[in-house]
C-alpha cells in the first residue's frame, strides 16, 4: 500500500474550472472529508504552491444530513463515508478524483446549488395537511408493515445522488428525478396524506413527470440510504396511470 | 399604547427542531417569518439525534407519569435546573408526541399500530418514542415539511446559507433586527423585526472533535454574549459515553443501543479493585473474562446509568489500564441481541460498519466517550405559572428584550446533566413556548422597528463590515485552523470529564494567548465568494469567548455536580453551589464576569442523586400550581 495518495480535484467557479492535485499522507480511517480538512489546514498543491483551500459542503459527517455530496471517482456519493484506503484498494490507484455534481448549478469548487429538489418538494405538497399544532389526539394508527415502508422512504436526506446519477436528468429534459417520486410515494402512503393523493400526483403526470423515467436504475445503485427508488417510481407510475382514468370518470366520495 | 402593525414579523435564526417548531407555531399565530440558517434547514444538526424522544405516556402499565418524568429529569440534572420549565416540559411530552404523530413522523409501531416505546438512560420506565435509530432526523423532517407548507403559502421566507452576524439593538437596549451574511457571496444584509428567535444549537466544534455537526460552532451565542446577552451554566458540557473515535469527528453510537440491551465491557483483571458508589471495593471482574463493569457497579441501572456517570466510569476503567489493549477504548456489545432488536438499531449499526469496516453483529464495537451536548447556553427568563408577574415577563426571552433563545442554545432544561431523549423534547417544547411568547411580545410592544431611525441598522452594518475588512486584511503568521486545533486540544484535555483547578487556570491563560495570536492570523482565502476560511475565522472570535465562559465557570465551581466532576471536590455542595452560573461580557476585562443566581427548587427539594437502587419511587412534587397552561 502506498503511504501517500493524491486528491485530484475539479475545482473553480462557473466558466473557470480546472484540475488541481494535492498529495496527502495515508492514515487508517481517513475519509474524503477529513482529507479536505487537511487541505484546509495546509492548502499546498502537488506543485508546492500555496493555493486557496478547496471549499465543499459538510455537516453531520455521519451520512444523515446529505450535505457532502460530490462525485468521487465519478460516482455520486457522500464524502464523509468515502474511506480513502478502501477506495484505493478497490481501484488499485492512489489517485482519487473529486468533482462537484454536474447536474446542479455550480457555486464554487465542490459546492453546487441543490435548491431545485427543495422546490420540487413544494410542487408535490410533500407534507401532511394537519389542522395545526394544538392538541387533537393521535394521528391515525399505522401498521408495522406500512411504517417500515414509510421509514425507508423517509430516510431521504435530499442529497441529490440519485438525481445526479440519472441519465434522464439532463439539459434536454425536464425530468424531475427519482428523489421526488419516492417522496410522493411516502406522503401518499400515509392515511391522511392519501386524502390529497391526486394533487400530489398531478405534477408528475405530464412532461418531466414519472413517465420520463428511462428505467436505467442508476438511482437505486447510488442511493446512500438504500431507498427503494425504482420500486417507488414503478408504484407512482401505476398511480399516475390510474389517476388519469379517475380524473375522467371518478368523483371523490367514491374512492 | 400598543402599536398595531400591519403584520407581525419574527426573525428565527436556526432551523433545527427548536427553530422549526417555533416557526410552525408563529406562522399558525399569524406571524410572518424570516428563517435564517447556515445550511438547508433540513440538514440541521437535529438529524443526528438517534435514539428517541421522551414522553411519559404509560403505555406499558408501568404506572409512569409526567411527574415521574419531571422527577427523573430534575434528579438526572443534579438539581441545577430551575424546576418550573422542567415540569411543564414533561407535562407537555405526551401532547408533543401526539402532534408529531399527526405530522406524519414515522414512529415505530406496536402490532396494533400504536406507538412503540423503549427505555433510555437515567430512568426505569419505557418512555422513549422512536423512529428507527434516526428519530431526530425523522422529527426534523416532519417539522421541515410543515414549515415548507407555510413557505409555499408565503408565511415563511428562508435565508439558507446565510449566517447570523449580530443583533441590532436600539438605544433602549431592545432587539430590532439582525445583520446576516450570505455565505455564498459574503454580502451583509439587515433584516428588521421586533422579535428575534435564536435557535442555533450547540457548540461541540469548540472541542473540534465531538459528536456535533460542523455547523455547531456556538458562534451565534458567542456573538450575542459579546453584545450583552447573559450566558448560563456554561461549564456543564455533556460527554456521551459511547462514540466511535475518528480523525474528523467522534461519531455517536446512540444510547438506544444500550436501551435495547447493548452491554459495555472490557476484559477483567481480578488483581485490580474498584470502588462502588457506596465506597466498598470490588475486584475488576475475573481475569481474562468479559467484565460488564457498569452492571457490577450499578446493579439497578447497569448500562443505562446517566451519561455523566457512564462516561466517568469508562474513563476511569481505561485509566486503570483495563481498556481494550490498554488503549482508551471499551467494548459495546450487541452481538447477543435478537435479529429483531438489531433491526431497530439498523441505521446506527450501519454507520459503525461504514466507518470501521467491522460488522457489530459479529465483533463488539469499540467506543469511547466524546463531547456531545451543552447543558449551558443563553440565559432565558421563565416566569412560572403562579408567579404574580407571569404575564408581564416572557418565557424563553434573554436579558435583551425582543431576543429569544431556545433549544440546545439555551440553558434551561437539563441542569448539570441531560438525560437521553430529553433534548428532542426540550427543543420542540421550547420552540412551541417561544412561538407563543414571541407572538404575545409582539402584541404588547409599544414601539416598533418601523419607528426606529435608519442609523441604528446602519451602525451595526458598518461595525460588521469593519470587522470583515479587518479580518481579511490581517497579515500575520498564524493560521486560524491551527489555533482551533490548539484550543480544542486544551479544552478536551482539561475541560471535559475530569477537571482540575491548576489545569483550568492554565487553560484560561492558554485561551487568552490564543486570543492574542488570533490578532495575527492571515487567511489563505481572501476571495469574496463562498469563502469558508473567512467565515470560520469570523466565528472563531466568538468561539474563544465561549471557551473562556466554559473554563472560568468550571474553575470557579468547587464541587462535583452532574457533568462537572472535580476530584479535588468530590461531593455535591448544595450549601455553596446550588446556583446557576451567569457569565456577562465586559469589554474592559479580559475574561467573563461571573455572577450567580439561585436555583428554583420549588417542587422538589434536592435529594441524593443515587443510581445504585432500582426502587421505582412515587415522587411527591410540592406546590404544583393549578393554573398551568401548556403550549398544546
Amino acid at each position: 500500500m502506498a503511504d501517500k495518495y493524491i486528491l485530484k480535484i475539479w475545482r473553480g467557479r462557473p466558466e473557470n474550472q480546472y484540475w488541481e492535485e494535492f498529495e496527502l499522507e495515508l492514515a487508517p480511517y481517513v475519509n474524503v472529508t477529513s482529507a479536505l480538512m487537511e487541505i484546509l489546514q495546509n492548502p499546498i498543491n502537488i506543485k508546492g504552491e500555496r493555493v486557496e483551500p478547496v471549499v465543499w459542503e459538510q455537516g453531520c459527517l455521519e451520512e444523515v444530513c446529505g450535505s457532502c455530496s460530490m462525485l468521487i471517482n465519478g460516482k455520486p456519493r457522500q464524502a464523509c463515508t468515502a474511506l480513502i484506503e478502501k477506495i484505493i484498494k478497490e481501484t488499485g490507484s492512489s489517485t482519487i478524483t473529486l468533482a462537484p455534481f454536474s447536474k446542479f448549478p455550480l457555486i464554487r469548487d465542490l459546492i453546487v446549488n441543490r435548491d431545485l429538489m427543495f422546490e420540487n418538494l413544494k410542487k408535490v405538497r410533500a407534507w401532511i395537511n394537519v389542522d395545526g399544532t394544538y392538541e387533537r389526539g393521535f394521528g391515525p394508527k399505522i401498521s408495522q408493515a406500512t411504517q417500515k415502508i414509510m421509514y425507508s422512504l423517509s430516510n431521504c436526506m435530499t442529497c441529490g445522488c440519485c438525481v445526479e446519477a440519472c441519465p434522464q436528468v439532463n439539459k434536454n429534459s425536464k425530468f424531475m428525478g427519482p428523489q421526488i417520486m419516492a417522496q410522493v410515494r411516502l406522503f401518499n402512503a400515509h392515511p391522511i396524506g392519501k386524502m390529497v393523493k391526486a394533487k400530489r400526483l398531478k405534477p408528475l403526470m405530464g412532461e418531466g413527470g414519472v413517465n420520463d423515467c428511462g428505467n436505467a436504475q442508476n438511482c437505486v445503485r447510488v442511493c446512500p440510504k438504500n431507498i427503494p427508488l425504482t420500486e417507488a417510481i414503478a408504484a407512482i407510475g401505476r398511480d399516475v396511470t390510474l389517476q388519469a382514468f379517475k380524473d375522467v370518470f371518478s368523483s371523490p366520495d367514491r374512492e | 399604547m400598543a402599536v398595531k402593525q400591519t403584520e407581525k414579523k419574527v426573525i428565527i435564526v436556526g432551523g433545527g427542531l427548536a427553530g422549526l417548531s417555533a416557526a410552525v407555531r408563529l406562522a399558525e399565530n399569524g406571524c410572518k417569518i424570516q428563517l435564517v440558517s447556515v445550511t438547508k434547514v433540513k440538514r440541521s444538526h437535529s438529524v443526528c439525534a438517534q435514539g428517541g424522544i421522551n414522553a411519559a405516556m404509560n403505555t406499558m402499565g408501568e404506572e409512569d407519569s409526567p411527574l415521574i418524568h419531571a422527577y427523573d429529569t430534575i434528579k438526572g440534572g443534579d438539581f441545577l435546573a430551575n424546576q418550573p420549565p422542567v415540569l411543564e416540559m414533561c407535562l407537555s411530552g405526551p401532547a408533543i408526541i401526539r402532534m408529531m404523530d399527526r405530522f406524519g413522523c414515522p414512529f415505530n409501531r406496536t402490532p396494533e399500530g400504536t406507538l412503540d416505546f423503549r427505555r433510555f438512560g437515567g430512568t426505569l420506565y419505557n418512555r422513549t418514542a422512536f423512529s428507527g435509530a434516526s428519530t431526530g432526523q425523522q422529527l426534523l423532517y416532519s417539522l421541515d415539511e410543515q414549515v415548507r407548507r407555510y413557505e409555499a403559502r408565503g408565511m415563511v421566507e428562508k435565508f439558507e446559507n446565510h449566517e447570523f452576524m449580530r443583533l441590532v439593538i436600539d438605544d433602549q437596549g431592545i432587539a430590532r433586527g439582525i445583520v446576516l451574511m450570505d455565505l455564498f457571496n459574503l454580502k451583509l444584509q439587515v433584516l428588521k423585526a421586533d422579535a428575534v428567535v435564536i435557535a442555533t444549537g450547540g457548540l461541540g466544534v469548540l472541542y473540534k472533535k465531538s459528536t456535533n455537526s460542523t455547523f455547531c460552532t456556538g458562534a451565534a451565542n458567542g456573538r450575542l454574549y459579546q453584545q450583552g446577552m447573559k450566558y448560563g451554566n456554561g461549564e456543564f458540557i455533556q460527554i456521551h459515553p459511547t462514540a466511535i473515535p475518528g480523525i474528523d469527528k467522534m461519531r455517536l453510537i446512540s444510547e438506544s443501543v444500550r436501551g435495547e440491551g447493548g452491554r459495555i465491557w472490557v476484559y477483567g483483571d481480578s488483581s485490580k479493585f474498584i470502588a462502588r458508589p457506596d465506597g466498598t471495593k470490588i475486584p475488576c471482574g475475573k481475569t481474562g473474562e468479559p467484565w460488564y463493569f457498569l452492571e457490577d457497579l450499578y446493579p439497578a441501572f447497569g448500562n443505562l446509568v446517566p451519561r455523566d456517570i457512564g462516561a466517568r466510569e469508562i474513563l476511569n476503567i481505561c485509566e486503570m489500564g483495563l481498556g481494550i489493549d490498554g488503549q482508551m477504548q471499551v467494548y459495546l456489545d450487541i452481538s447477543h441481541l435478537s435479529h429483531e432488536k438489531r433491526q431497530k438499531l439498523a441505521s446506527v449499526l450501519d454507520i459503525y460498519e461504514k466507518f470501521t469496516g467491522e460488522d457489530p453483529s459479529k465483533v463488539p464495537m469499540k467506543i469511547f466517550p466524546a463531547v456531545h451536548y451543552s447543558m449551558g447556553g443563553a440565559w432565558v427568563d421563565w416566569p412560572a405559572s403562579d408567579d404574580a408577574d407571569r404575564w408581564t415577563r416572557y418565557r424563553q426571552m434573554t436579558n435583551i428584550p425582543g431576543c429569544f433563545n431556545v433549544g440546545e442554545s439555551d440553558y434551561q432544561y437539563h441542569g448539570a446533566n441531560r438525560l437521553g431523549a430529553n433534548s428532542l423534547l426540550s427543543c420542540i417544547f421550547g420552540g412551541l413556548v417561544t412561538g407563543n411568547e414571541a407572538n404575545r411580545y409582539l402584541e404588547n410592544i409599544e414601539s416598533s422597528f418601523i419607528d426606529m431611525p435608519a442609523s441604528i441598522f446602519e451602525n451595526e452594518m458598518s461595525k460588521e463590515e469593519e470587522f470583515k475588512q479587518n479580518l481579511l486584511s490581517r497579515n500575520g503568521k498564524e493560521n486560524v485552523h491551527r489555533l482551533h486545533d490548539e484550543l480544542a486540544e486544551w479544552l478536551v484535555k482539561c475541560v471535559t470529564v475530569k477537571r482540575d483547578n491548576a489545569d483550568l487556570k492554565l487553560t484560561m491563560d492558554k485561551i487568552k494567548e490564543i486570543r492574542e495570536r488570533y490578532k495575527h492570523i492571515s487567511l489563505d482565502d481572501r476571495s469574496r465568494f463562498a469563502n469558508q476560511t473567512y467565515a470560520f475565522a469570523n466565528q472563531f472570535s466568538a468561539m474563544l469567548d465561549l471557551a473562556l465562559i466554559i473554563t472560568k465557570g468550571a474553575l470557579l465551581r468547587d464541587e462535583f455536580r452532574g457533568a462537572h466532576f472535580k476530584p479535588q471536590f468530590p461531593n455535591r455542595d448544595d450549601e455553596h453551589w446550588l446556583k446557576t452560573t451567569i457569565a456577562t461580557y465586559d469589554p474592559n476585562q479580559d475574561e467573563p464576569v461571573i455572577s450567580y443566581e439561585s436555583v428554583d427548587t420549588r417542587y422538589l427539594k434536592p435529594v441524593l442523586r443515587d443510581y445504585s437502587q432500582a426502587k421505582k419511587v412515587k415522587p411527591t412534587l410540592e406546590n404544583i400550581p393549578a393554573n398551568i397552561q401548556l403550549p398544546l
